[in-house]
């Protein structure tokens, strides 16, 4: 049998059996190595399956030679490979950048443990990520979300075992409520295939059970994707977790969390029902704006850059939602096309802070002085990855921002578009914080000159060369998308 | 009163769910925090194992005397969703012996008083 054939399966199993693999080895570095060699098989076979995309629509694989919809079938159109590559390629160059990070933040017994935690989550995404069942993405969420609060909890900072604690009582909250929406359609529709769902859920639409399953599946993920009430969670987790989590989460798992979002809203309810006859698109125009401004202001009065980030994060996520809520092909464009940006964006802002935390204990404001002389490559990375996420151009952030401005003038909602603007000029006021504190201040005390690693520095400027890259050439990465919102479109409306 | 007593575990399920989300929010114990969260999850177990059940339905064994059956796929459904729950349960409970032994408590508000008091220095 063709192995080309076998990768819908591989891309998933890679990761599942490295996990136990790392346990086993136990040196840390070796298990480095496992984990690195299994990201840069799922970053090549994401790639294959794109290549495999070329021809056809939809890769569909019968897991155990069970056809669907009775057997589990794992179903890759071209948004899944749009998230594929994202989680393979953030995954290759977090893995990197881990192999110093690790040793300096994590206690060495536990080091091995850390790469079996990360092969669990990168699993569990790529799962939710590739399957074609409902209830299979239930289950691949757990097995992401689990090793996650185990990943935060291994922060220096105590706090990190509380944000870890308080991120568990949440997500569990909100995965239960995805299996409580998970069983009203079933029980209303008698299947679990997405696709099969998405045929018989029209038949039923009008009862109370489905809109209630709609209600417990969009508040479930909500607080998965840290949609704006329900971010509580994401501050503290991201800025006391190690500094490799904090970039590997912000750049997948609340992006995964939206891709689900996106997949319920569009593919299986279609955008009419959800976006049209319930008011789900208003709710997110103003969770979106509200998201956007409270999470800029309070990112303005952080102390702690790395919390200052989460808090960025929120209000990029609220960029993602009020254009999903925009219920348009440019709309739904933009949203993906930020989803992928912010992914570069926010992983390359924080191991940038992963180098800083590499000298010092943390990443506090303060330390932070003069550093544009001492550790001129790091900050240069900062201010570019800085400069992407304003939306200045020639950077990520600029494309992204400029197709919601469009989207929004094009739904002529004037004052959104006003409000997106005010936003990235809130994130020129945070940005600008760090900058004036590293490059207008001299340093509080001299530092001991410490070599930063060459995996550190080389994964930094991977991603943030990578920011600069999608900023100029929109070719790939806005034909992937406009790909993957015509398949979306298709099905849905 | 029929359909009070026909949808009996139905009435359970939204009593078990409510009760375990207000403890949940409600109480600043970690540990009751967990236990709230297993009665919530406990909830959903018992709405799928109810989904399942067909009136008049014999257990899903193959046998040629039988006709109607109960429908055994959320009953495995369940399964999984029990093992995460227990996974998650001792996650939690992991998280809180670290917490207890970096703190010295596992009351919330006591934590947050903790972690004010490292955040602001100056106002102690």
């Amino acid at each position: 049998m063709d192995l080309s054939a076998q990768l819908p399966a591989l891309i998933v199993i890679a990761p599942l059996l490295a996990a136990p693999l790392c346990v086993l080895v136990g040196n840390p570095r070796l298990a480095w190595g496992v984990a690195l060699l299994t990201s840069v098989f799922c970053f090549a076979a994401a790639l294959g399956l794109l290549q495999m995309l070329q021809h056809v629509d939809v890769l569909s694989y019968s897991m155990g030679g069970w056809a669907p919809p009775l057997g589990i079938e794992l179903r890759i159109d071209a948004l899944g490979a749009l998230l594929l590559l994202l989680l393979g390629g953030s995954s290759v160059v977090v893995t990197l950048f881990a192999l110093r990070s690790v040793e300096h933040e994590v206690a060495l017994e536990r080091q091995a443990l850390f790469y079996t935690a990360l092969m669990l989550v990168l699993a569990g995404l790529i799962g939710i990520t590739v399957t074609g069942d409902i209830f299979n993405i239930f289950v691949f969420l757990e097995i992401s979300s689990l090793s996650t609060y185990a990943l935060i909890s291994l922060g220096r900072d105590r706090r990190a075992l509380f944000a870890s604690f308080r991120y568990l009582v949440m997500g569990t909250i909100g995965a239960t409520f995805i299996l409580i929406g998970i069983g009203f359609m079933y029980v209303m529709t008698g299947t679990l295939n997405l696709q099969d769902l998405a045929e018989r859920l029209p038949a039923v639409a009008d009862t109370r059970a489905i809109r209630a399953a709609f209600a417990f599946l969009t508040i479930g993920l909500g607080l998965k994707a840290a949609m704006f009430p329900l971010h509580i969670w994401l501050p503290n987790a991201y800025a006391y977790s190690p500094s490799v989590v904090s970039a590997f989460l912000a750049s997948t798992a609340t992006k995964v969390a939206i891709y689900v979002l996106v997949r319920v809203l569009l593919s299986l309810y279609g955008a009419h029902f959800s976006l049209g006859e319930l008011p789900f698109d208003k709710l997110l125009l103003v969770l979106g704006s509200v998201g956007i401004v409270a999470g800029s202001l309070v990112a303005i009065f952080q102390s702690n850059v790395k919390r200052m980030l989460a808090y960025s994060s929120i209000a990029q996520v609220g960029y993602i939602l009020l254009a999903i809520g925009l219920a348009s092909q440019p709309g739904f464009t933009a949203a993906l096309l930020h989803l992928f940006n912010h992914a570069i964006i926010k992983g390359s802002l924080f191991l940038a802070l992963g180098v800083v935390s590499f000298r010092f204990t943390g990443a506090k404001l303060a330390d932070m002085a003069g550093l544009g002389k001492t550790m001129p490559w790091t900050m240069a990375a900062f201010v570019v990855g800085g400069l992407s996420l304003i939306g200045v151009p020639a950077t990520a952030g600029f494309i992204s921002k400029w197709y919601l401005v469009i989207a929004l003038i094009d739904a002529s909602l004037w004052p959104l578009a006003i409000l997106v603007l005010f936003g990235s000029l809130l994130a020129v006021v945070y940005i600008g914080r760090v900058i004036e504190v590293a490059y207008y201040r001299q340093p509080a005390r001299d530092l001991p000159r410490k070599q930063i690693p060459i995996t550190m520095v080389g994964s930094l400027w991977l991603l943030t060369l990578g920011n600069v890259y999608f900023g100029l050439n929109t070719e790939f990465s806005l034909g992937l998308v406009s790909l993957a919102v015509s398949s979306l479109m298709g099905v849905g409306v | 009163m029929a359909d009070f007593f026909g949808q009996f575990n139905y009435w359970v399920v939204v009593l078990l769910m409510m009760a375990g989300l207000y403890i949940v929010i409600a109480s600043a114990n970690l540990v009751k925090k967990l236990i709230g969260l297993s009665v919530f999850q406990a909830s959903v177990f018992i709405l799928y194992i109810t989904f399942g059940k067909v009136s008049g339905g014999a257990p899903p064994i193959l046998s040629p005397e039988l006709e109607v059956y109960s429908n055994p796929l959320p009953h495995v459904l369940i399964l999984t969703a029990i093992v995460v729950g227990v996974a998650t349960t001792a996650v939690g409970l992991a998280l809180i012996v670290r917490i207890h032994e970096a703190y010295g408590s596992t009351d919330e508000d006591e934590i947050d008083q903790m972690d004010d008091a490292d955040d602001y220095p100056a106002r102690k």
